[in-house]
């Protein structure tokens, strides 16, 4: 299969087959993707987050429909969680997208999170990039159901929409660390069950502390199974993403992904090139027996390996 | 690096029973495979294009409502259509043993019907997947 000329031609095989490689971190896919980089950076990118059973996956479907009358081309990237024992997973967020995918402008991928922490997968970024040059307009990227911590979402999207659900506890848990500060749109889903006006009034007076930006993000109630307001959600993403054009933020943000990638894939080889040479290198095995047996604490095991690295 | 298998575990047709195809999703999964979930009521087509989009090694359906002899074989037409007949294909379910050597004719790898051992099911895709 020539993928390059797939790619480009629109054949979803070799869509598939590339974020297959990439994820398996198959040489030849980096290859590919060094090649056709030039053509990225076209498409929106649009994050979804929210705790398990908030209806993510139905609140992207229903997104990628609007978009679809719009004739838009949609892409998404719906990840689930990977065994931390045995390596297998469940992708199940296609149950909710069931009429998307025989859609020729719509292509769905589940992935696994095969190790990774922050509500994404490693390959995410690089499956985001496939979609991106398979001429997807609007890329949707949905993380594992999030605790309160998971933020890597925002390294990678242009918008990330926060969807909450009412009933998940009280407000101190909305005015805590993490994932409720990355949110650029706040849906409240389930707007048809107790609590909801409740939810949508902690969430606006969390985000009436937020000074970090004059953007306010919107909170919008919204029942996504029966499509109630969806409409209303596209409307806020695309007002934030004229917010991010007009501020100069989106060139910030794009900057700021990009270096943070570049961090990531620097840190990645360093990782992968230590961990093979201290097969092999008695001077890694040397600072590990030493501090074994106490004569070297990690500390200065780290820095000496840093020192051998950088005199190289 | 070694790679996961990748399953599209399918309810075709109409029947509502999913308990089934549910625990073999849960065994492949403890097998360390990644297995796609359709949910009930998948089109043959919707099965082709979700095992496409997700570059899925094996397609694992299962049928209670006595419509295999269509829906199985459609499936098999409709991955050869689209060049993806790389794909391993089985079934299972209630499907009387009659029906087996047609099954197996019209291209679906394996049968697996009630009291086969999941260890059996898993066994027969590792060892037959087309791809490396």
């Amino acid at each position: 299969m020539d993928i390059r000329a797939g790619l480009q031609s629109g054949d979803k095989r070799a869509c598939a087959r590339l974020i297959s490689m990439v994820e398996n971190e198959d040489e030849q896919a980096i290859g590919i993707l060094k090649e056709l980089y030039g053509l990225t950076g076209k498409a929106r990118v649009i994050g979804i987050t929210g705790p398990p059973g908030a209806g993510k996956s139905t609140v992207t479907d229903k997104l990628a429909k609007l978009l679809r009358q719009q004739g838009k081309k949609v892409g998404i990237v719906a990840v689930d969680p990977t065994s931390p024992f045995t390596g297998g997973a469940i992708l199940g967020d296609r149950v909710r997208m069931t009429d998307l995918s025989t859609d020729p402008g719509v292509f769905i991928r589940s992935m696994g999170t095969r190790g990774a922490l922050g509500g994404l997968s490693k390959a995410a970024h690089g499956a985001v990039k496939v979609l991106d040059i398979f001429g997807m307009d609007y890329i949707f990227i949905e993380t594992v159901g999030v605790g309160q911590s998971e933020v890597d979402i925002v390294r990678l999207a242009d918008t990330v929409i926060m969807v909450a659900v009412p009933g998940l506890g009280d407000d101190i848990q909305a005015i805590k660390a993490g994932i409720m500060e990355i949110g650029d749109v706040f849906a409240v889903n389930k707007s048809d069950r107790d609590g909801a006006e409740r939810t949508a009034t902690e969430l606006e007076m969390m985000l009436d502390f937020n000074i970090r930006s004059q953007y306010r993000p919107p909170v919008i109630n919204i029942i996504a199974k029966d499509n109630k307001d969806v409409d209303k959600l596209l409307e806020a993403v695309e007002k934030h993403y004229v917010y991010l054009v007009n501020s100069g933020e989106l060139s910030q943000r794009k900057k700021n992904s990009i270096k943070n990638e570049i961090i990531d894939i620097f840190k990645y080889a360093m990782v992968k090139a230590i961990e093979e040479k201290s097969q092999s290198s008695s001077f890694i095995e040397q600072l590990i027996s030493d501090t074994v047996d106490k004569r070297l604490d990690p500390y200065t095991a780290a820095a000496k390996l840093v020192e051998e690295f950088r005199s190289r | 690096m070694d790679r996961p298998i990748r399953v599209i575990v399918a309810k075709p047709g109409l029947d509502g029973h999913d308990r089934g195809a549910k625990v073999v999703a849960r065994a492949l999964r403890d097998a360390g495979m990644e297995v796609i979930y359709t949910g009930l009521r998948q089109t043959p087509e919707q099965i082709v294009e979700t095992a496409i989009q997700e570059d899925a090694d094996c397609v694992a359906m299962s049928i209670l409502s006595g419509a295999h002899n269509h829906l199985f074989p459609k499936v098999v037409r409709l991955l050869k259509e689209k060049g993806a007949d790389d794909i391993l294909v089985v079934g299972g379910g209630v499907i009387p043993e009659d029906d087996i050597p047609g099954l197996i004719e019209a291209g679906i790898a394996a049968i697996f019907t009630p009291g086969t051992p999941t260890s059996v099911t898993i066994d027969f895709i590792k060892s037959n997947i087309k791809r490396s």
